[in-house]
């Protein structure tokens, strides 16, 4: 076990510096002059050299390359071009509201979405199914903004019961926290709890067919037992991969819902540094984004002991 | 047991099975049309309403539409009514006609990200799973492309290029390259442990030729399932791009901009989001139906599993 994890966790320095490399050349491999671009329609030759000098572009890639992987691991992600501030300075400043609405969803979208698999899978073929199969379709199709607005209309305007948009810091109490976040969420949510209650469907299908659980009906365990308890501990490895997985469209979509509901995250950061065209921060962001969601795959990996004894590394 | 016994005919004792005939009555599948609605009512739904959209995209301007970038400042922000049927934007402009054109663009990019990924993704995939050498080099670099966010992907290279149609389509398309090629893959590293494979080998069969005649046709079910898919998912980036200001440019009517433009003033006349709101979801919801339909029709044995 101790073995594997030293060699799991190793494995993903190359993940991460590739994800540093892509990132990084980015800005050689786009189309045209990406100086020009992010100096604007307005610019000067001498605004565009400016822009050049401090992204860099001026020099060698491979040096620029290690420079700039050396500041990041001592904690510099570079100067916003807008702002002049240091990067993690900016991220810092916005990483709350992103993570509160994150581990919100997350709780939000497991707590709903594995009954509703598990209870689809157990009356398969039924209304119950149907209607799972049906919303986990209409979950995917239905776009982000599209759901947080047709919630913000229904919930904050017409029935004013949540507030509209923006967000109370969590050290404020916790119910106004929540009640900003809870419509957010629930928009956030929605792909995500298709994709977890499709896969907790299908796995419950294939475990509720093995020879321990006709083992555990025969010697009288209850419904309830044999479903939470036998099969769906068997099923966990593959839902908690997929949970997992599906982070990535928690981290696309706060972007999104971020805008939508005027939450001051680190996706607002984002949409407003691409106005700016402030490429440093969208680095940093993007950076930082993809290195938490290997984090977590990383740590879902080794847990997968702790949910499926069976496995040995 | 001897020859004779097996030359000779079964004992009488033994009842013999009757002709299925007579237990089954021959099924005869409904052919046609109806016969094929009635088979994949999923498949047919997605495809009737994708067959709508790609109509009211072509046929816009014979849909009773007005010029969608024509300026009216005198009749800004009218509700819908019988003259202008979405209603009017900010600008005067017609959003009817707005929504309609609008269509033209996310079929174009979903369209255009399904088939550049899925060849770009076969590519990849079909060399990294029959190259042994190239496959870990090539992998290693998909599972960095991987740990990054598509959406997020898509933003970092929107934010370096100047917003066109163009570039939305190869931003999307790069973030969806590392999927598409992963899924190849996996299919090719299945396929090339068939016998059939062997034999060819065996044959004397060079390896470009196996690929293309053994391995390729059978990656192509998958394929068209996960085409599909990015289809769905292209336009739906695409609109997310265009809404926070990182996609077509905003003289273009795509429904991510409509959106966008309809955003400032959504708690007085929701209309304006409402409308492209609920194409883009029909469409995408269409696109995922008939995804879902080929599934069930080319792979049976994934039928009941997801």
């Amino acid at each position: 076990m101790f073995a594997y994890a030293v060699r799991r966790v190793l494995a993903t320095i190359p993940v991460m510096a590739i994800v540093a490399l892509f990132v990084f050349s980015l800005l050689y491999i786009a189309p045209g002059d990406p100086a020009a671009v992010i100096a604007g329609d307005q610019a000067t030759p001498q605004d565009v050299e400016r822009i050049r000098a401090s992204l860099g572009l001026d020099r060698p890639f491979l040096i620029r390359f290690g420079e700039w992987v050396w500041n990041i691991l001592n904690g510099d992600m570079g100067v916003s071009i807008f702002t002049n501030l240091p990067v993690t300075t900016m991220i810092q400043q916005r990483i709350e509201p992103t993570v509160s609405l994150m581990v919100l969803t997350l709780c939000l979208a497991v707590s709903i979405a594995v009954p509703m698999g598990v209870i689809a899978a157990w009356k398969q073929g039924s209304w119950i199914d149907r209607a799972v199969m049906g919303f986990a379709v209409l979950g995917f199709s239905v776009p982000v903004f599209v759901v947080g607005y047709v919630l913000a209309y229904i919930f904050a305007l017409e029935l004013d019961w949540l507030p509209v948009q923006g967000y109370t810091a969590f050290r404020e109490g916790f119910f106004p926290w929540l009640e900003n976040l809870i419509l957010p969420s629930i928009a956030l949510g929605g792909v995500y709890i298709a994709l977890i209650a499709r896969i907790t469907r299908a796995t419950m299908l294939e475990v509720l067919q093995q020879d321990y659980i006709r083992t555990a009906r025969a010697k009288g365990a209850g419904q309830r037992n044999i479903l939470f308890l036998h099969a769906l501990k068997n099923a966990a490895v593959p839902i908690v991969t997929v949970i997992g997985i599906g982070i990535a469209l928690l981290i696309g979509g706060a972007v999104v819902t971020e805008s939508v509901f005027a939450i001051p995250g680190l996706g607002r950061l984002t949409v407003d540094a691409i106005l700016r065209r402030d490429y440093p921060v969208i680095q940093g962001v993007v950076l930082l984004f993809s290195f938490v969601y290997v984090l977590v795959n990383l740590l879902i990996d080794l847990a997968y002991t702790l949910f499926d004894p069976r496995i040995r590394y | 047991m001897s020859s004779a016994v097996l030359s000779s005919a079964p004992p009488q004792e033994v009842a013999a099975a009757p002709p299925m005939g007579d237990v089954l009555p021959p099924v005869k599948p409904k052919r046609g049309l109806i016969g094929f609605i009635r088979r994949n009512p999923t498949m047919a739904i997605g495809a009737f309403l994708l067959l709508l959209m790609v109509s009211i995209a072509v046929f816009a301007p014979l849909l009773w539409t007005v010029d969608p970038t024509a300026l009216a400042p005198a009749r800004r922000t009218r509700e819908p009514s019988a003259m202008y049927w979405f209603g009017t934007d900010m600008l005067g402009r017609d959003v009817y006609s707005r929504v309609l054109y609008g269509a033209r663009i996310s079929l174009i990019v979903g369209f255009s990200v399904a088939f550049f990924a899925s060849v770009i993704g076969l590519t990849i995939g079909l060399v990294s799973g029959y190259v042994r050498w190239a496959d870990s080099i090539i992998m290693r670099i998909m599972d960095g492309m991987m740990s990054i966010p598509s959406i997020l992907l898509a933003i970092a290279l929107m934010a370096l290029t100047r917003g066109s149609v163009q570039n939305v389509i190869l931003a999307i398309t790069i973030a969806e390259i590392p999927r598409v090629s992963r899924l190849v893959r996996g299919v090719v590293l299945s396929l090339r442990e068939q016998p059939y494979v062997d034999a060819a080998v065996a044959a004397g069969s060079r390896t470009p030729r196996i690929i293309l005649r053994h391995i390729l046709p059978n990656t192509l079910a998958p394929i068209t399932v996960q085409a599909t898919y990015v289809c769905g998912a292209a336009m739906i980036t695409e609109a997310i791009l265009s809404f926070i200001g990182a996609g077509t440019p905003p003289i273009i009517p795509s429904w991510g901009n409509i959106m966008a433009e309809g955003r400032a003033l959504w708690q007085v006349k929701p209309y304006i989001v409402f409308f492209p709101a609920v194409f883009l979801s029909i469409t995408v919801l269409a696109i995922n139906l008939l995804g879902d339909g080929l599934r069930d029709a080319l792979d049976p044995r994934m039928a009941k599993r997801v």
